[in-house]
């Protein structure tokens, strides 16, 4: 059996070079390195919104890198969270100075993000991860578009805008994609309830049963070919 | 020439055409219902229940611990436990499902509530023709439709079921010499037989 | 021999005045959701001056049933089911880039045996892919029925081969993390040699169906091209991309499975048409079939599954990982985020037929109606994965 080569992928320089070197290239940006800890490995680059264009540009046109293939585009929903800390505080307790755990709370306010996975078909490596983050789930809901850039998130945008309700500022095209136009919620978010009438599924002991009563009839508990037959004989 | 390219078309559907009187790989087609091709061994369509012994309702292997109505994906399974506790085929004192239902008519056969099941109570049928005139309850499937025995579940899987029979003849094997063992045993070891060993012997 | 926008333009517009004639007038046409050609529930919105496509507008979701948000509510196991109905031909597939993402995110090692066995079912599943494609894109062409019975009759076989092992014979439901579920026995493993070996018969019989058919060639050469820069910018992947003259084939590039273990090339098209799309499938189920024979020779004999992997609550570890493997439409790719949970925080499906769908409308303007069946068919989707 032959020896298997090494991965491509790990030819690609570290993550922290290119993070320095789009900060040099690109006056202004701050790009932060979000750590994955699992063992995938793959780590990402968040990139802030006003110069993400800029960003993306320089990674789609810089020679080393040539990250000319925009594999994946996708949303995920961050719901509002807090996080719970526990900090050693040196204290004076009883004249004395002690350490006591305390914790404090951090509230994080949620928001939408939107992650791109790009490769290299040039130099056939990858992935380098770049995500953006609206201000807040709401209005702030807004991130500058990389359809200019790389093609292939023109679909996936205007998903991430059916299902997540990010508006990409200078999409060609930002309409509804899988939802039909006059949808109004975004299914994909966390929060989402679906409507009580969603979906009637037959099945008696489900609660979508209960709840979809309020909208239908109860059907006769009657085999259906009975029901045909009736109409002729009367 | 222009149309050779046709023609040499034509030279292949001629060449099945033909071809399709003398080799049998060219003509696949079988004449169901008159005709059927015999179903692989591992070919799976919608669970049933398995009972030993013959008292379809007294023999459920079935604990109605509800693993499978929680992992099942579609989640097509409905189970209400039993109060009290009833003996199963081997004279242990159990649990049972009051009810079990699945509708069929959600269950898209994909093999998880059976291998997630610790019990080997649950396993994929071989039947696929199942057509109704009623979409709703036709399609529901209680406790009484679903359970068949073990014998069927033999006749169907023989392969699987060798080897579920091995393993639940030595898990009562285990279980009777833990018994001998434990010397303030109040039953004798040699009423727990596993339930192939009965019919081996029977 | 291919028809030019010019000439066409020129058949639209007699030198004769005809009275009330529509000049540069455009007639919008709703193509489908229920239309033969469209493979499923897909519209197109086109715009026609005369025949000729002068804006076209995909409509997409008649098929929608928000698969990742099934996925986010389904434990890791319990979505394993529902990537067979994604790309319902190739569930396979589908079967093992979810497993893939699941491995990279939670660092599972699988066993020789079962690697092997992923790369058998992978490649045949591309030789049902591709056989059933031909015959969809002949049959769009008017070859009505012959060349699709003739694929689907192969195709047949290899589904009885995926029924006699898995169970089911288009929702396979195989793979599972760190392996797969049920051990293929030596007779199985002869039988499917056997039909791999008989199947280059059926791709010479093709060839000689549609290589140098006068037909085929005048409505698929310069039907549809694509350039290669725009195929990269937008994405394209699969035989689609290697039609344009890219070479990039995850097989190779990220050397999954044990693909670096076995001899085969990938095959490039010129013109990036449809002709070359067409020709591509052609050539990959040859590669394929190369590397199922080599498979077979190198099969071990050992365990399936990593026996460290639970069923019943599988938590991977907290993080993300983004897992692609070259599926036959082109690359399909899983990206999970766990918190550390039974089910995914989020799920998301990178499904090929649809990303390659961006590009539908730059292929088909100034060509004609007709046209539009060809190149749809040429991109090969399915709308199982393009509406998930």
């Amino acid at each position: 059996m032959d020896v298997i080569p090494k991965k491509p992928a790990e030819s690609m320089e570290p993550i922290e070079q290119i993070k320095a070197r789009i900060e040099a290239a690109v006056p202004g940006a701050s790009i932060e390195i979000l750590q994955n800890a699992s063992p995938s490995q793959q780590h990402s680059l968040k990139i802030d919104n006003e110069h993400a264009h800029d960003v993306a540009k320089w990674l789609h046109d810089d020679p080393a890198l040539r990250l000319d293939f925009c594999s994946n585009v996708t949303g995920v929903d961050w719901l509002d969270r807090t996080v719970k800390k526990m900090v050693k505080v040196k204290k004076v307790v009883d004249g004395e100075e002690k350490e006591v755990a305390e914790t404090t709370e951090e509230k994080i306010p949620g928001y939408l993000e939107a992650v791109y996975h790009l490769y290299s078909m040039t130099h056939k490596h990858g992935p380098v991860i770049i995500r953006m983050r609206t201000a807040d789930r709401a209005a702030g809901a807004r991130l500058p578009s990389l359809t200019p850039i790389w093609r292939s998130a023109e679909f996936q945008e205007r998903e991430i805008f059916d299902l997540y309700g990010i508006r990409f500022d200078g999409h060609p095209d930002l309409r509804r994609i899988l939802m039909w136009d006059e949808f109004e919620d975004y299914p994909m978010r966390k929060d989402y309830r679906e409507p009580d009438d969603y979906e009637y599924e037959p099945t008696p002991h489900d609660d979508v049963l209960e709840r979809a009563k309020r909208y239908y009839t109860p059907r006769p508990q009657i085999d259906g070919a009975e029901s045909i037959v009736e109409p002729l004989n009367g | 020439m222009i149309g050779s390219g046709i023609l040499k078309g034509m030279a292949v559907t001629a060449r099945n055409f033909v071809g399709s009187y003398f080799d049998k790989e060219r003509l696949i087609t079988v004449q169901y219902p008159e005709e059927r091709d015999p179903l692989p061994e591992n070919y799976r369509n919608f669970p049933f229940l398995v009972y030993d012994g013959d008292d379809s309702q007294a023999g459920l292997r079935c604990v109605a611990c509800k693993i499978c109505e929680k992992e099942c994906p579609p989640q097509c399974i409905y189970i209400v436990k039993s109060e009290n506790k009833k003996p199963d085929y081997m004279g242990k004192p159990q649990f049972y499902p009051k009810i079990f239902d699945i509708d069929i008519s959600v269950c898209m056969s994909c093999q998880i509530c059976v291998e997630v099941c610790p019990f080997e109570a649950i396993k994929m049928d071989k039947d696929f023709e199942l057509s109704r005139r009623e979409r709703f309850d036709a399609l529901l499937m209680r406790k009484d439709d679903l359970a068949k025995s073990n014998d069927y579940y033999r006749r169907i899987s023989p392969t699987d079921a060798a080897g579920v029979d091995a393993k639940l003849a030595a898990a009562a094997e285990a279980a009777a010499k833990k018994k001998a063992a434990a010397p303030a045993a109040a039953k004798p070891a040699t009423t727990a037989t596993s339930p192939v060993s009965a019919r081996a012997s029977s | 021999m291919s028809v030019t926008i010019e000439t066409l333009e020129a058949m639209e517009r007699p030198p004769v005045s005809m009275g009330s004639r529509l000049e540069g007038e455009l007639l919008e046409v709703s193509m489908g959701p229920q239309h033969p050609s469209t493979h499923g529930v897909f519209r197109m919105n086109v715009a026609l001056e005369g025949e000729i496509v002068r804006k076209l507008k995909p409509v997409f979701g008649y098929l929608h049933r928000n698969h990742e948000k099934i996925g986010e509510n389904a434990s890791y196991l319990g979505s394993m089911p529902y990537t067979d109905r994604l790309d319902y031909f190739c569930s396979m597939t589908n079967n093992w880039a979810y497993a893939l993402s699941v491995e990279k995110l939670a660092g599972i090692e699988v066993p020789e045996r079962a690697e092997y066995l992923r790369v058998i079912l992978a490649e045949l599943t591309r030789l049902q892919n591709h056989a059933s494609l031909l015959g969809f894109l002949l049959n769009d062409m008017g070859a009505w029925g012959t060349p699709l019975m003739y694929a689907f009759r192969e195709r047949e076989k290899i589904l009885d081969l995926f029924e006699s092992l898995s169970g089911s014979r288009m929702m396979c439901d195989y793979m599972r993390f760190g392996g797969c579920r049920v051990d293929a026995s030596p007779e199985w493993l002869a039988h499917a040699k056997k039909i791999v070996d008989r199947f280059p018969r059926f791709v010479d019989e093709l060839e000689q169906l549609i290589v140098g058919n006068e037909v085929v060639i005048a409505r698929t050469q310069n039907v549809g091209n694509v350039s290669p820069e725009l195929a990269v910018s937008a994405g394209i992947t699969g035989p689609m991309l290697r039609a344009c003259g890219v070479n990039y084939d995850v097989r190779k590039v990220d050397g999954y499975g044990f693909y670096p273990r076995f001899k085969f090339r990938i095959p490039l098209g010129e013109h990036g048409d449809t002709y070359d799309r067409l020709m591509m499938r052609v050539l990959e189920m040859g590669e394929s079939v190369g590397i199922l024979k080599q498979a077979f020779e190198q099969v071990p004999t050992g365990p399936i599954i990593n026996p460290k992997v639970k069923i019943r609550a599988f938590r991977p570890p907290v993080g993300e990982a983004y897992g692609r493997i070259e599926a036959p439409k082109g690359e399909l790719g899983f990206y999970l985020i766990s918190d550390g949970g039974t089910n995914p925080y989020r799920y998301r499906v990178r499904p090929p037929s649809f990303i390659n769908l961006t590009i539908l409308e730059d292929m088909c303007l100034g060509h004609t109606v007709a046209d539009v069946m060809v190149i749809l068919g040429s991109i090969d989707i399915v709308m199982g994965e393009v509406d998930r």
